[in-house]
């Protein structure tokens, strides 16, 4: 009997980790139950990327999109959905403002006004199966390329369509491949930067998941345009998904002759080999991902000169990330012109966007260049959590900046980003609320920084720990206002003196909060206040006096015994004495303890 | 040639020119710390990790290192821009701000290249405060002293391990402000295939990397009235030791050396060089007993504690080449225990022998265990040249003033041979002259051998006709050219009859003990040419015509390479661990 329906479910690590796994073996058991199993297909597929509502079902081709399905919903949509072939409402997603419960993946507001270009195969297809990557058009860009083009060609058209590095430079890939090209050697290789590490990002390691073959297809288009026979995927061994699933794709690809000897029957030959790293940040530098590969230690080495001169193992070498490569077949089959048609003047095509922080739908969205943060933030990602009031966007990991409510207008792009003191990073957005502190924030930021540093260079070692102590003592109200003219003054010095793209952006959290928000630092520094409450050695507690009842709960807790008052009669807190703990104010059962 | 512009000054500079060098041409000086360029010895520490020697480049969106940074056509630079100066001054007081400041107590007060540059940048005031990283101190090999607290990332002793001498013993450790320059797994140094060659020593620029000292050891036996103790002094220190007290490098002080040592309280003043002579008896008679089948060959001289304890560590299979003499110093200890002892009837137990060396692997050397008798040492305490020097200089010692003394009898006779053991060529050189005479049984009428001799190359060959005989000689300097030379002789791809290897760039005259170059190898060539003159000068030029060894050995060892010879004079090898 032929399959007359598909059920998707997402095994991105998101979901998985939300229990995906135990439903799709529930739906499987489900359908052997109902004695289906001939004409119905469970498959597990990459991620769909609204991880807020994970574990996702997808019913094909009926086009029913159910969200946080758990074991018993698994039992319910075989019931209902598969067998008696009516919806299972209970598990659609309901458009809150509306209460309209929406069983189209395209209608859901989250989906509206994505362009899924690096991601089109995630969510759709069996990324263990490259049968189901050749049926969705695999390999076929591949094939044009080496039966039909030039490199030169292969260069020509990467150039034309305006395809910047996505990995945070934004460097032209089409550039970087025509100066490793021209580099003379008669060994070159191609690496894939698949060192995914800022805090919350998580496209690279999707698409690995979700559609390995996109990438070992772009891999091995990339090796023929600049003439090299062999690739690394330089991957962190905190992803051990897409380790497993770039492990099969590659066997696979080896086993039908897209990897490995003469492919296509054509003089080319290309293979890739996986290099697992111990997830240092720093490693995502490509000249420290060389050296790491090379078995010495991650650290980065000065540039020039650049590894399209000389590379892994002194041979030029060509690097770009996840995300790019996976964006070179499309615009090999769909020509360079469609894919400069979307973005902007001088970012084309599409970006993963991992969408985080305090926003009501969370997750991974792929976005034409020029939508507005707005857009991203209010329409696709739901608005803030809670109804609060938005602050600020933080984009580009710790390498990025904050940007604030009044550029929320700003068409995203590479060159946007960076006048607004920001950058594109590999797409990290985690978006804050009035509950969010911005000195702490660049606190978090730097601190990350300070760890993952390598510590070759003075600026970079020394430099950023000592901005993160002045930022230390001004989040514990110790900060004079010197420290502020001293803090921007060295963040600019770390900046400008680094050696290496991770110290020469890690004052960027520092500066652009500096810039948008001087005033929470002034606060901080002059009122001793952190207007958002979270720094916990300048929080003030005090009992309001109409609010207490005098039931001594909050005396009872106080570890140091600094809450004073009889019963049934108004407390007060000693603050001299407060530790600032918070335990009073958790305990409190009447609202009467109030912080500042 | 391109066509650059520093601070408005146009120039022409060949293509692959730094800033750093274009700036020189025009007498533009721009700081640098962690910069070291030997290009004698081609090591080029190019880490651009300081950032001290930071420029602005027009078009460049960040700051340049001058000295990683080369030149392009076109390319417009300014040195002293206000933005270069602040990067350069927040550098180093960043550096200070994590660099413990006891200068006043720092083995390195007055050489040190941060307390240097910090003060030609007229840096006042750290402005940075906050917290000092601090680290394990390791002494472990008695030998080489580190103190990370005082590592300031430069990396050179990293590249002179690696890439120089090849025994990668360092590298970056942790991360972040943690980030520290040690061995791997952070071992006790002893525990490590270091050879304490103190190479690294040598080009730290800081106090992170010195020697174990035993100045207060020797004081202390000096002031002990119950110790009888006497000196012995390398052929290097007496061309390097001058440099400590402002004496053009290349000066010759051998008789104020002397001087010195006697007004310190040494009983006797001897002299290592006697003990060279008698290294050549042992070694010459060894070689001719290989050449003869007696034995493998090439044979490898075996003075260099650095270089035994590499072949040791890397080549444990070719254990059986180098020679069995012990070092000359060595040699000293075991004669000076017992031949002077009984002869001049001292008990050998009140008699401390301490050697003044260019070595700091010299330190680790006098406790090998086998190289005790009845686990007592024959060497007491190593210092170095720069230990010795401040002792000179604590002891109110006017050096430049001394007069000229003579070494006391009768260990302090030596030949030409023995001086120029101090020099890369020197002691294959010295062995010739003796195998050759003992080996044609005709005199040498020239007896300097010029194709061994030379700073430039590392590995120099020779030949030397012996009767009918061709004898291949290899010379080697520097550990890495010690390797791709035992690789080959390992594989097969060379041959030689004897090879003479020293750990240290040009031998003993760059020894890790030697008064700091600070990357001027210009200093280390003038100490070779003063111990070529120091030869040159002595009347007798060849070691078995020293008539105190000659009398030593009729008194007392009895024949060249016998039984007591043995037991006194030679030593054993120990395979050891890669790590």
């Amino acid at each position: 009997m032929p399959i007359r329906m598909e059920l998707l479910v997402c095994g991105g690590t998101g979901c998985q980790a939300s229990n995906s796994n135990r439903v799709l073996d529930v739906l499987k058991e489900e359908i052997k139950k109902a004695n289906l199993q001939s004409e119905v297909n469970v498959l597990m597929t990459g991620c769909f990327g609204f991880c807020e509502k994970g574990p996702i079902v997808k019913v094909m081709p009926d086009n029913v999109f159910y969200v946080e399905v758990d074991e018993d919903a698994a039992r319910k949509i075989v019931a209902e959905h598969v067998v008696k072939g009516r919806v299972y409402q209970e598990k659609l997603y309901v458009e809150p403002d509306t209460h309209e419960k929406l069983s189209e993946q395209s209608k859901i507001p989250f989906y509206k006004k994505q362009l899924r270009i690096a991601l089109r195969n995630c969510g759709k297809i069996d990324p263990e199966n490259i049968n189901e990557y050749i049926a969705a058009d695999g390999y076929m860009a591949l094939g044009k390329v080496l039966t039909e083009m030039t490199p030169e060609e292969v260069i020509d058209v990467v150039k034309r369509s305006g395809l910047r590095g996505r990995g945070g430079g934004g460097f032209p890939t089409g550039v970087k491949w025509e100066a490793t090209r021209k580099s003379k050697s008669d060994i070159k290789y191609v690496i894939c930067n698949a060192d995914e590490g800022d805090p919350g990002a998580f496209m690279d390691r999707s698409i690995l998941e979700g559609d390995p073959h996109s990438v070992l297809e772009g891999m091995a288009i990339a090796a023929y345009a600049i003439g090299a026979q062999f690739g690394y995927i330089y991957v962190r061994a905190e992803y051990p998904l897409a380790i497993h699933r770039l492990r099969i794709a590659i066997n696979q690809a080896r086993e039908l002759g897209l990897l490995g000897k003469n492919i296509f029957g054509t003089d080319f030959s290309f293979d890739v080999e996986i290099k697992i790293g111990a997830g240092a940040f720093i490693c995502g530098e490509e000249t420290a991902l060389i050296n790491s590969i090379e078995g010495g230690r991650g650290e980065p080495t000065v540039k020039p000169p650049y590894p399209a001169q000389v590379g892994l193992w002194k041979k030029p070498t060509n690097i770009n990330n996840v995300e790019t490569f996976a964006n070179i077949a499309p615009i090999i089959l769909n020509g360079a012109d469609w894919f400069a048609s979307i973005g902007t003047e001088k970012s084309k095509g599409t970006k993963v966007f991992a969408l985080a922080g305090k926003v009501n739908n969370v997750g991974l969205v792929e976005v034409p260049m020029g939508i507005t943060l707005r857009e991203i933030i209010y329409d696709l990602g739901g608005g803030i959590k809670g109804g609060k009031k938005f602050k600020a966007v933080q984009t580009g990991g710790p390498s990025g900046g904050c940007i604030p409510a009044e550029h929320l207008d700003t068409p995203i792009d590479y060159d946007n980003l960076t006048a607004l003191g920001s950058m594109m990073g590999s797409g990290g957005m985690i978006v804050m609320d009035e509950d969010d502190c911005m000195v702490n924030i660049a606190k978090f930021y730097l601190e990350f920084s300070c760890d993952e540093s390598c510590g070759r260079c003075t600026a970079c070692r020394i430099g950023n720990k000592r901005l993160l102590e002045i930022l230390n003592k001004i989040t514990e109200g110790k900060g004079e206002m010197e420290d502020l003219e001293m803090l921007k003054e060295l963040a600019e010095t770390v900046r400008d003196s680094s050696l290496c793209g991770l110290g020469q952006t890690s004052p960027n959290p520092v500066l652009s909060t500096m810039k948008f928000f001087y005033d929470e630092y002034l606060a901080h520094v002059r009122d001793k206040e952190c207007p958002a409450g979270v720094c916990k050695e300048l929080l003030k507690y005090y009992i309001i006096p109409e609010k207490c009842v005098g039931c001594t709960a909050c005396a009872r807790v106080c570890p140091v015994n600094v809450i004073h008052g009889e019963p049934k009669k108004v407390h007060v807190i000693d603050r001299d004495g407060c530790i600032k703990c918070g335990q009073c104010y958790n305990t409190c059962r009447f609202g009467a303890i109030t912080r500042k | 040639m391109i066509n650059v512009t520093i601070n408005d000054i146009k120039l022409q500079v060949p293509e692959g020119t730094t800033i750093l060098d274009a700036a020189k041409m025009v007498n533009i000086n721009i700081p640098t710390l962690c910069h070291l360029n030997l290009h004698d010895i081609k090591m080029v520490n190019r880490t651009a990790s300081c950032r001290v020697c930071l420029v602005e480049v027009e078009g460049r969106r960040n700051l340049a290192p001058a000295c990683a940074t080369e030149c392009f056509d076109g390319m417009i630079i300014r040195t002293n821009t206000k933005r270069a100066i602040r990067a350069r001054r927040t550098m180093v007081e960043l550096l200070l701000s994590d660099h413990p400041t006891d200068c006043l107590v720092c083995e390195k007060n007055g050489n040190c290249d941060l307390q240097r540059i910090a003060a030609e940048l007229g840096i006042r005031k750290i402005r940075f405060e906050g917290e000092q990283s601090t680290y394990q101190k390791d002494s472990s090999s008695g030998a080489l002293y580190r103190n990370p607290d005082k590592c300031i990332m430069c990396r050179r002793c990293e590249t002179m391990c690696n890439e120089v001498q090849t025994c990668s013993v360092y590298s970056a450790i942790d991360r972040g402000f943690e980030t520290v320059v040690g061995p791997a797994f952070n071992l006790p140094m002893l525990d490590t295939q270091c050879t304490f060659c103190g190479q690294c020593v040598s080009v730290c620029p800081t106090a992170a990397l010195t020697e174990v000292s035993y100045v207060q050891d020797v004081w202390n036996a000096l002031h002990d009235p119950d110790k009888y103790v006497i000196a012995q002094t390398a052929p290097a220190i007496r061309v390097a030791l001058g440099e400590e007290f402002g004496l053009k490098p290349g000066t010759i002080v051998t008789g104020k050396m002397v001087a010195a040592l006697r007004r310190l309280g040494f009983k006797k003043v001897f002299d290592t060089d006697f003990a060279a002579d008698v290294t050549i008896m042992e070694e010459a008679k060894e070689f001719i007993d290989r050449l003869n089948g007696k034995g493998r060959l090439p044979i490898l001289t075996s003075c260099c504690p650095s270089w035994v304890k590499f072949i040791e560590h890397q080549f444990p299979e070719l254990l059986d080449i180098p020679s069995t003499c012990k070092s000359p110093h060595m040699m000293f200890g075991a004669i000076a225990k017992t031949y002077f002892a009984e002869k001049f009837n001292i008990p050998a137990d009140k008699i401390v022998v301490v050697s003044v060396m260019p070595c700091i692997a010299k330190k680790y050397e006098i406790q090998r265990e086998e190289l005790k008798s009845d686990g007592v040492q024959n060497v007491d305490y190593v210092i170095t040249t720069r230990e010795f020097a401040k002792m000179i200089r604590e002891a109110g010692i006017d050096f430049t003033k001394l007069p000229d003394e003579d070494f006391d009898n009768p260990l302090g006779e030596s030949t030409g041979a023995s001086v120029i053991f101090g020099t890369t060529g020197g002691v294959i050189e010295a062995a010739l002259r003796t195998a050759y005479e003992w080996a044609t049984g005709e005199t040498l009428q020239d007896v300097e051998f010029h194709g061994v001799r030379g700073f430039e190359d590392g590995l120099k060959e020779a030949t030397v006709k012996l009767k009918d005989m061709e004898l291949k000689i290899g010379v080697a300097h520097g550990l890495g050219n010690a390797r791709r030379l035992l690789e080959d002789i390992r594989d097969g791809k060379r041959f030689y009859h004897a090879i003479e290897i020293m750990a240290c760039p040009g031998g003993c005259i760059d020894g890790g003990g030697q008064p700091y170059h600070h990357g001027n190898l210009e200093i280390v060539k003038a100490r070779m040419n003063a111990l070529y003159e120091e030869d040159r000068r002595k009347p007798l030029r060849k070691s078995h015509e020293n008539p105190a060894v000659l009398k030593m050995y009729e008194e007392y060892i009895g024949e060249i390479g016998g039984h007591k010879a043995h037991k006194l004079l030679h030593t054993h090898y120990t395979p050891r661990e890669k790590i």
